[in-house]
């Protein structure tokens, strides 16, 4: 099912663009270079953030870390190797892209860690990021709730993705 | 500045635990990897992010992100504790539908135009909480980056995860409103 799913986007793009009269490949273009911008953007952090997460496993530190915090993570049924990804997310997008590549390389994409972590990754964003953006731009100094509240989000979402790991496939 | 503390820690932390554990002699090697691995996976996910960032841009010519923020409005509104402003729900279902469907560069322009139409002076409002709750919490429906990362390291089909993003999105997302919603009761303005 989910092998159609690439394809079947695909022509629903084009269906509706021709419909709609757009020029769908100049779009597609435009999109791409977008996208294209977005690369640029992230790929000096990569650069130098992937060396760290790199030496943080080859260390045995990214190990340790795993050892230390998996009692709190079995509790929530999380699996422990994910931790330097839980604990990055929420604040860096690059750091988070980063470390969920080191996991995949470390572990498989396709074993469970893997799976886990790509629906981590595809489920969350980088909350306090989005906080800083919204609240700076609105000149807001007092958050009140608005912290916890994303937080909870979060850890939820961490959860149920080591759940959804287990049981969609 | 987190970064900065961040990325320090690392290296601090790294360099000790490798002295002590006795993998001091990988370190130079896996600083050195990490760089390669960076640029090797640039060019693993640049290509689908470019394809999927361009796909994106026909649904949103196409009216396709207009047609969702109309039929998420009612919905959003109920979601807000006591009115808001219809430019504020016309900017907030044009932002969540613009976060559904990838397309970050839209969405945050209008987020910031939704969160300057909430505020009230310096202090969040509770539809400003709102309103970054469902930010953070991320619906997706095609998760790019995610997919692309999975496709960079030889996944046998990237995309199969997009059932398990949207259960964990949906969950997600409800905690995060529902938290809100008890935080509303008990936090003192």
């Amino acid at each position: 099912m989910t092998a159609l799913i690439i394809p079947i986007i695909l022509c629903l793009a084009a269906g509706v663009g021709l419909w709609k009269k757009v020029d769908i490949y100049d779009s597609l273009v435009t999109g791409a270079k977008n996208g294209m911008t977005v690369m640029a953007r992230i790929f000096p952090a990569l650069v130098v953030l992937l060396p760290a997460v790199y030496m943080f496993r080859a260390s045995g530190a990214a190990d340790a870390l795993a050892k230390l915090f998996s009692p709190v993570f079995s509790f929530l049924g999380i699996p422990a190797e994910t931790a330097p990804l839980v604990f990055l997310r929420p604040i860096s997008g690059s750091g988070a892209t980063a470390v969920a590549g080191e996991l995949m390389d470390s572990f498989g994409a396709d074993s469970l860690i893997g799976r886990t972590v790509s629906i981590m990754l595809g489920s969350t964003e980088t909350t306090f990021y989005v906080i800083a953006v919204y609240f700076g731009a609105a000149g807001v100094k007092k958050a009140r709730y608005a912290v916890p509240a994303a937080l909870v989000a979060d850890i939820v979402g961490f959860m149920a993705a080591s759940l959804a790991a287990r049981v969609f496939f | 500045m987190t970064m900065a503390w961040i990325w320090g820690a690392l290296m601090i932390i790294s360099t000790v635990f490798g002295v002590i554990s006795g993998n001091a002699h990988e370190l130079g090697t896996a600083a050195l990897d990490g760089a390669k691995a960076a640029v090797e996976l640039c060019i693993g996910i640049g290509g689908v992010t470019c394809l999927w960032t361009g796909v994106m841009e026909i649904f949103e010519k196409s009216g396709v992100m207009a047609k969702i923020a109309r039929f998420l409005k009612p919905v959003i509104s109920r979601l807000f504790p006591g009115k808001i402003s219809d430019k504020a729900s016309k900017a907030i279902s044009a932002n969540i539908s613009a976060n559904l469907l990838g397309l970050g560069n839209a969405a945050t322009p209008l987020g910031i135009a939704a969160a300057r139409e909430l505020a009230d002076g310096d202090t969040a409002t509770d539809s400003l909480c709102m309103l970054v709750v469902l930010n953070t919490a991320s619906i997706q429906l095609i998760p790019t980056t995610a997919a692309a990362l999975r496709s960079a390291y030889d996944a046998q089909t990237p995309f199969e995860i997009i059932p398990a993003v949207w259960f964990t999105s949906i969950l997600s997302v409800t905690a995060g409103v529902i938290a809100a919603m008890v935080f509303r009761k008990l936090w003192k303005r």
